[in-house]
């Protein structure tokens, strides 16, 4: 038996303390499709960009047909025959497909638009894409982009053709025509791998899985002799108990309900679709899903920073028990209103912080309109600071110290200290442990059920199931921007919630368990 | 040993990281060995390309800035008017609007005092004619600036490109007025305004004609430090500036910042038109700015925006503007040489700033290549 295609042996790469890859293995035969299956940060990415030689790991080895081979650049993966399919394709909008295909490829010849149409006409009857070479990128469907990408790939000669969340950006249908190509590919030999979240696509398209859970291999399976629940199995893992204190709601009032809601982003495609739910006072919700699949949306539509397509948004006022629209209103109307509406959003130095400005004036960035003069009011905002710095444990070398200059968990702490110092009634908070160690994690955690306990709505989108289960009250699972599930934590289990979070909405029926 | 080979390929010969921090003493070390550095390579240029004594150079640089009284009032208000113009950008690129029309701005601000004093100037009393020239030397600039930046805020245009054509319509229509009012008649050059009434000109303060302007500028900086420190909006414009994103979510209206700030930075280049025009040169032409619109935009970077360090960096820039002239006129060399210092100094300040926020790390174990620094050793790594 001739040797793989390509073989990875123990890849390891590091971000900081962050461990993307640990010692992954991979290998993968002529005319074979491999899916790589993980959920969220577990390293497909990274590892999909170490092949292309976007990274280059700290540790490990890469054999291509049995040979050792160092890869530094994309360009010696090109040479080497491997052609990626990014999730955000890199096309130049104004250049027509053919333009795109040939553009930065040095085979030696002059530059002969004619001549290389011809070409790319060749290996789209070949594998059966139907794209008009001429056709400028700015004029196709998302499907035709990536159509040209993939024939980018093999018109420089790709024998390994890497797709990293293909079907992502595609409908049902396309998806189909998408899988005949790969397995025509397949056919001529090609090796193929494809990174997907989606079990029954894996089930479909591929021979064999590899499974990454958190950075680290889990296995390899043969896709006959395995089945759904056993790959999620393994893509979610073991329980874990994590200890986290979680108090009984004390009388839950209906605080924020949403009906209805659709959004759709600035090409048309839904993010939200009919999302309809309710958080109560003195709970915690958390949000699950495969990343991108509207949870950004559904937080930034309650805090008045998303366009609204459809539905509404109603918040019962504690205060004075009125119901309020927030529909159609801006971030300072919202508060204008009384809603004490804290956020935490993913971005934490892109929107909810200012990585140029120090603590004190980040205090501010909510408040910073108190008072009637036309100065800013900084002793407030700087007692904040140090309170936060001295609660929350903040490691820094000052309150005027730049924000930017802390590190990750640090500027989660100082983020969160600040949302929390407002006593919100609805506290959102998006990813708020991304990168966090243990302890700063923890630190996060009991912040957010102290809230609970004090009778604010608490909405936390998560990636992490074992934390959602033991912190929160119910999970509310999204799928493709639709609701798939509404689970109560106390009973559910990790592999009723990783297949709801799989499910196509469109199959299905709302589960709730 | 092919693959040995390979290996030891894999990692570039040095990369680039980024520096947490830096004390202020060893960064100001940096910028003056970036000076020492360009005096140097200056030095070199000047005695392989003229044969001159670089030092003598130097030194006539020094006495063509600050020489004789006249000169250093020259100096003072050559630096005023710049700093001037770089403080009316400043609040623009803090919040990343790339104004580059100040120089239109600056100019019709100009023609606006121009024409009042040209229009008004023996007809009203000097109690109606100030303030009218303030206000609409102001209006002007304001105007200017505004166009691009509601343009900008509804549409998204871009700002760079509307404020440069602003100021070619602003140089047009200054040629066409120069036609217009020209004095004598003819001569398309509008001469000295009112020369016999010096209605509409600024007072001078005891006998000296650029004093009023230093203390104007003076009151303008102090202005806009504490705008840009202690002001809601200055907050407003600086988070802006950092990222809209964030200025939604804190609940700015990114709109009315960026049209309210652009029409503060109009308003002090029509000031600074008013300062030329009735201060300094009692007449207007398409080249009373002199440029510097655009210089004033590397003195407002150079600072990192902070008006009090923008006397620094403009008293730099006007100093080897300065020097270099007399540079040329003693050593009879012409223009271009002593542009080409000043570009070499210019060069290395701002190159420096690479320095301060970087540092480079050479690879472990570097090759007998150009690489072999004394850096490589210090440097930790990952040796596999």
């Amino acid at each position: 038996m001739s040797a793989p295609a390509i073989e990875l042996r123990n890849i390891t790469k590091t971000f900081g303390s962050i461990v993307a890859n640990k010692d992954i293995c991979l290998k993968v035969n002529r005319g074979e499709i491999l899916s790589i299956l993980g959920e969220n940060g577990s390293g497909k990415t990274t590892l999909m960009n170490i092949i292309y030689g976007i990274y280059y790991p700290d540790h490990g080895q890469i054999f291509i047909d049995g040979k050792e081979t160092v890869i530094r650049s994309p360009k010696d993966s090109y040479e080497h025959k491997i052609g990626m399919i990014h999730q955000h394709f890199k096309l130049v909008d104004v250049f027509s497909a053919a333009e795109n295909i040939i553009l930065g490829m040095d085979d030696g010849e002059r530059y002969n638009l004619k001549k290389s149409t011809e070409k790319i006409r060749a290996i789209c009857n070949e594998y059966g894409f139907k794209i008009d070479p001429n056709k400028k990128i700015y004029e196709m469907s998302v499907s035709e982009k990536q159509t040209v990408e993939i024939v980018k790939a093999l018109y420089r000669g790709a024998d390994i053709l890497i797709l990293d969340e293909p079907t992502a950006v595609l409908t049902p249908q396309e998806t189909d025509r998408l899988f005949s190509v790969l397995r025509k590919m397949k056919e001529n030999d090609k090796s193929i791998i494809i990174i997907t979240h989606k079990l029954h696509e894996v089930m479909s398209i591929s021979d064999k899985v590899a499974v990454l859970r958190k950075g680290e291999y889990v296995g390899t399976l043969v896709t006959k002799e395995t089945n759904e629940t056993e790959l999620t199995e393994m893509m979610v893992g073991k329980k874990i108990s994590l200890d986290i204190d979680r108090s009984d709601p004390v009388d839950p009032k209906e605080r924020i309900i949403v009906e209805g809601l659709t959004c759709e982003n600035q090409e048309g495609v839904k993010m939200l679709d009919n999302v309809s739910f309710t958080a109560y006072s003195g709970e915690i919700l958390g949000i699950a899903g495969i990343a991108g699949s509207g949870q950004k949306e559904l937080l930034e539509a309650i805090a008045g920073l998303q366009k609204i397509n459809a539905g509404k948004i109603t918040y019962n006022n504690p205060k004075t028990g009125v119901p309020e629209e927030l529909r159609g209103k801006t971030p300072r109307q919202i508060r204008d209103l009384g809603v004490r509406l804290s956020f935490v959003p993913e971005d934490r130095l892109g929107m909810g912080l200012v990585g140029n400005m120090d603590l004190t004036d980040n205090m501010m960035l909510r408040s910073y309109k108190k008072g009637k003069t036309m100065f800013l009011e900084r002793n407030e905002p700087r007692k904040l600071a140090k309170k936060v710095v001295d609660d929350l444990e903040v490691v820094t070398p000052g309150i005027s110290t730049p924000v930017r200059r802390l590190s990750g968990g640090n500027v989660q702490k100082i983020l969160v200290g600040r949302e929390i110092a407002s006593s919100p009634t609805v506290l959102m908070a998006a990813y708020p442990v991304r990168g966090l160690d243990i302890n700063s994690s923890f630190l996060i955690y009991n912040l957010f059920s102290e809230q609970k306990e004090k009778g604010a709505a608490v909405l936390f989108v998560g990636e992490d199931l074992d934390v959602l289960i033991e912190l929160c009250d119910k999970i509310l699972v999204l799928s493709s921007g639709s609701v798939t599930g509404l689970v109560d934590a106390r009973t559910a289990t990790k592999e009723q919630i990783g297949l709801l979070m799989a499910k196509n909405a469109e199959g299905g029926e709302r589960n709730v368990g | 040993m092919s693959a040995d080979k390979a290996k030891k390929a894999h990692e570039p010969l040095f990369h680039v990281v980024k520096r947490n921090s830096m004390p202020l003493w060893k960064a100001w070390l940096i910028r003056l060995a970036a000076v020492l550095a360009a005096l140097v390579v200056c030095g070199i240029i000047i005695v392989t390309v003229t044969g001159e004594n670089p030092f003598a150079m130097y030194k006539t640089m020094f006495v063509g800035a600050f020489g004789t009284t006249r000169r250093r009032w020259s100096l003072l208000q050559d630096l005023a008017m710049l700093l001037c113009i770089s403080l009316a950008v400043t609040p623009a690129f803090k919040m990343k609007f790339w104004n580059i029309g100040a120089e239109g701005q600056v100019l019709i601000g100009g023609l606006a005092t121009a024409s009042c004093m040209i229009l008004m100037g023996d007809k009203v009393s000097p109690y109606v004619l100030y303030p009218v020239m303030i206000i609409t030397s102001m209006l002007a600039g304001a105007l200017w600036a505004v166009i691009p930046a509601i343009f900008k805020a509804k549409w998204n245009t871009n700002e760079t490109l509307f404020t440069l054509m602003m100021n070619y319509i602003a140089i047009q229509l200054l040629s066409y007025f120069s036609f217009i009012w020209s004095n004598p008649k003819g001569s398309g050059k509008i001469g000295i305004i009112n020369a016999s009434s010096h209605a509409g000109w600024l007072p001078q303060i005891g006998g000296n004609k650029y004093l009023f302007n230093l203390l104007v500028v003076l009151a303008i900086t102090i202005f806009m430090y504490v705008y840009l420190k202690y002001s809601k909006h200055g907050y407003e414009l600086a988070v802006v500036g950092e990222s809209e994103n964030t200025a939604r979510y804190a609940g700015i209206n990114v709109k009315k910042v960026i049209i309210r700030t652009m029409l503060l930075s109009g308003a002090i280049c029509g000031i600074a038109g008013l300062l030329l025009v009735a201060g300094a040169n009692h007449t207007v032409s398409s080249n009373a700015a002199d440029g510097r619109g655009f210089t004033a935009i590397m003195v407002s970077w150079l600072a990192k925006f902070n008006p009090i360090f923008m006397i620094l960096t403009s008293l730099l820039l006007v100093f080897l503007d300065k020097g270099a002239t007399e540079i040329s006129t003693t050593f009879s060399l012409n223009d271009s040489f002593s542009e080409i210092l000043s570009g070499i100094i210019i060069f290395f300040i701002i190159g420096c700033e690479f320095f301060i926020n970087y540092k480079i790390k050479f690879r472990e174990k570097a090759k007998p290549a150009p690489a072999a620094e004394p850096q490589s050793v210090e440097k930790e790594g990952e040796g596999s």
